[in-house]
């Protein structure tokens, strides 16, 4: 298989060149929109604050933005990763997995049945339709002789999430008041989202992050095949147990913030495991950077697109996703 | 008794054979279907005895009664039938097409062109008039099967590579039916909404006539095709073997789904999980030979949809809920049952 960057000093390079990209295109994110300000002014609004309408826009709504999406890429990316490992199939992502949709229904029905408003409930009602929702699809897919094929887990993933978007459109029929609340969520967005969002699900997100790293080593064992990590010690239920819990904690989280995005966790595992190789730990790092790089791009280009009017991100991720599934579905198939 | 009675003729030169247990049970589900129906239309705020029912069907009888038979609710009714018989037949050729059990025209990204082709139109073009979401609705369907089709075509199609491709592009439309919703007012939102969630609430005969054509034309066809399905499902070295154009009659087949499952979303909206229900309904009783299977799986899938429709109206009344959210209810536990019992598969 071919490595863009084989030797480690190359991969620490491209780690820091990507890092200085996310920089890059954050001060794009904050600078740049239907109303341009300058770095200058970005500056102003926490050293000099003045209550001007552009230190206000940057304060308020710019900065919060351009940090969700350096916060959900990274986690997304990380959760492509472990899904990907967990189920050894390529194809693996919140999206087709059916996370997203169950984490975004139960979402649906705390507003409408529980009038549930609160952020911080909101994490833990999105970690609770993200685990129900990836357990029955896991488990689903896992049922039978020849384990997790692409083909069963797909169509469980698919199959679930029809059933949540039918019941939610059930419900946004029959209760037009939460329509409009709700209708926020679906459409997957970091536009709008204020500074608390973030820092309700941080600790959360933190865990899971710092967690993804610890176990990356034994992920890598793990890779090798069920038999060959039992054969070197390694407890492997209780590792796929811990990185369903992780998926789970960053998936829920990246709902609860941002709403459901796609594809952004089957795009980066690919990219980054062309540019280091299947090494996880590498492969983690790499994803996480080139997340937030995928978000923060795609968010950037939502705004340019139908100026002043916006697509909303989880829009734009599939439709750059889609092509890639369609492309890893069809090579995925025939080397088989 | 023998499984099968044969018919000859020789001019013209036809022969087909008769599976009696589906016979049978044909003529059963149509007896039930007709009962369904006749205890439907009488169902509802105003009671009509289904005697009274016939009659006004016949034009005769209480003037009062023929109205609301004739003109509310027998065209709901019909709708609703036309609707699940499309889709149980569209599911059946799906099934046997693509060789899983689990696969049927919603899973696969068909219904998703529909509802993106239906939302653009009911959100884009206020005030065009609502005859023309059908048509928007079955262009969609077919213009995203093909798309689908040629994105999982390399030296021909294999059924593993259309889900998989399907299931992706089917995303890509969610994507976009959500974007359109979004960037829509509000009012014409719970209408798209209303779209989604697979109603035929205020059906009219217009959309009887709409929907009645494609099941006239292509269920027959499809029955006509079934010997080409079966041997489709003995694999495509067997299939090619024997002398049938697999990949012509692949396509072809496929276009019959699109026509049958278009056509269904076009009127009844983005009903889910008939086209995989009735068909498996179907299989446990007359097995899996298209023949037989074709026919039944339409009744059934007319039945369900009638059903689902009648406690719709009914049980929480005064509102309305949509048949869509009682075949979801229904049909995915099913789903997941079924990918549960076919996991050594």
């Amino acid at each position: 298989m071919f490595v863009l960057l084989p030797k480690p000093l190359g991969k620490v390079a491209g780690l820091i060149g990507l890092i200085a990209l996310i920089i890059c295109l954050m001060f794009i994110s904050i600078v740049f929109g239907v109303m341009d300000t300058s770095w200058q002014t970005a500056v102003d609004a926490y050293t000099n604050f003045s209550g001007t309408n552009e230190q206000i826009v940057i304060k308020e709504v710019r900065v919060p933005r351009a940090l969700i999406a350096v916060a959900v890429g990274a986690s997304l990316g990380m959760v492509g990763v472990l899904m990907q490992t967990l189920t050894r199939n390529p194809l693996a992502d919140p999206g087709i997995f059916g996370i997203n949709a169950g984490a975004s229904f139960f979402i649906v029905l705390a507003i409408t049945f529980f009038s549930v408003n609160s952020l911080s409930q909101f994490a833990w009602i999105a970690f609770l339709g993200a685990a129900v929702s990836g357990i029955v699809v896991y488990v689903l897919g896992a049922l039978g002789r020849d384990g997790l094929t692409p083909l069963k887990l797909t169509l469980a993933g698919a199959a679930m999430t029809a059933l949540f978007s039918s019941m939610m459109h059930g419900m946004l029929v029959v209760n037009e008041r939460a329509l409009e609340e709700v209708l926020f969520w679906l459409a997957g967005s970091v536009a709008g989202r204020k500074l608390e969002f973030l820092t309700s699900v941080l600790p959360y997100l933190g865990v899971g992050w710092i967690g993804t790293l610890l176990i990356s080593g034994q992920l890598n064992t793990l890779m090798m095949g069920d038999d060959v990590a039992k054969g070197l010690g390694q407890r492997t239920a209780l590792l796929k147990g811990v990185t369903g819990l992780l998926i789970i904690l960053l998936a829920g989280a990246s709902v609860a913030v941002a709403g459901p995005i796609g594809f952004v966790g089957l795009v980066i595992p690919h990219i980054a495991r062309f540019m280091v190789g299947i090494d996880l730990r590498w492969a983690l790092v790499y994803s996480a950077a080139l997340g937030a790089v995928l978000v923060l791009a795609a968010d950037v280009a939502a705004r340019w697109i139908v100026m002043p009017d916006e697509l909303p991100l989880g829009v734009m991720t599939a439709l750059i996703g889609v092509p890639f599934f369609v492309y890893v579905a069809r090579k995925g198939l025939t080397r088989k | 008794m023998k499984k099968y009675m044969h018919f000859r003729l020789n001019t013209p030169p036809l022969s087909f054979l008769v599976d009696r247990k589906a016979l049978v049970l044909s003529i059963v589900l149509v007896v039930l279907v007709l009962a369904t129906v006749i205890l439907s239309t009488g169902l509802g705020a105003m009671y009509i005895a289904p005697l009274d029912v016939v009659k006004a069907l016949f034009g005769v009888g209480d003037p009062g009664a023929q109205l609301v038979v004739l003109n509310l609710r027998l065209p709901r009714i019909l709708v609703a039938l036309l609707v699940g018989i499309a889709l149980g037949v569209a599911g059946a050729i799906m099934q046997s097409l693509i060789r899983n059990p689990l696969a049927s025209p919603d899973i696969v990204g068909i219904t998703g062109g529909a509802s993106v082709a239906a939302v653009a139109f009911i959100t884009l073009f206020e005030g065009v008039s609502v005859h023309f979401i059908p048509f928007a609705a079955f262009v969609g369907a077919a213009l995203v099967t093909l798309l689908i089709y040629v994105l999982a075509w390399k030296n021909g199609v294999t059924p593993l590579r259309l889900v998989l491709v399907g299931v992706g592009i089917g995303s890509a439309m969610t994507a976009l039916t959500t974007l359109l919703i979004v960037a829509a007012p509000i009012q014409l939102t719970s209408k798209a909404m209303i779209w989604l969630a697979g109603t035929v609430y205020g059906s009219s005969w217009q959309n009887v006539l709409t929907i009645l054509p494609w099941v006239l034309v292509f269920v027959p066809l499809a029955i006509v095709f079934a010997r080409s399905i079966n041997v489709q499902q003995l694999g495509d070295e067997v299939a090619t073997g024997v002398g049938n154009p697999v990949h012509k009659h692949r396509f072809l087949l496929l276009m019959f789904t699109v026509a049958l499952a278009g056509s269904a979303v076009a009127v009844g909206g983005a009903i889910g999980f008939v086209g995989l229900l009735a068909p498996h309904i179907a299989r446990k009783l007359v097995g899996s030979a298209l023949g037989a299977l074709i026919p039944t799986a339409g009744l059934f899938g007319g039945l369900i949809v009638l059903l689902a429709d009648l406690i719709g109206r009914l049980a929480f009344e005064p509102l309305d809920v949509p048949v869509g959210i009682f075949t979801a209810a229904i049909g995915a536990p099913f789903f997941i049952f079924l990918l549960y019992k076919h996991r050594n598969q």
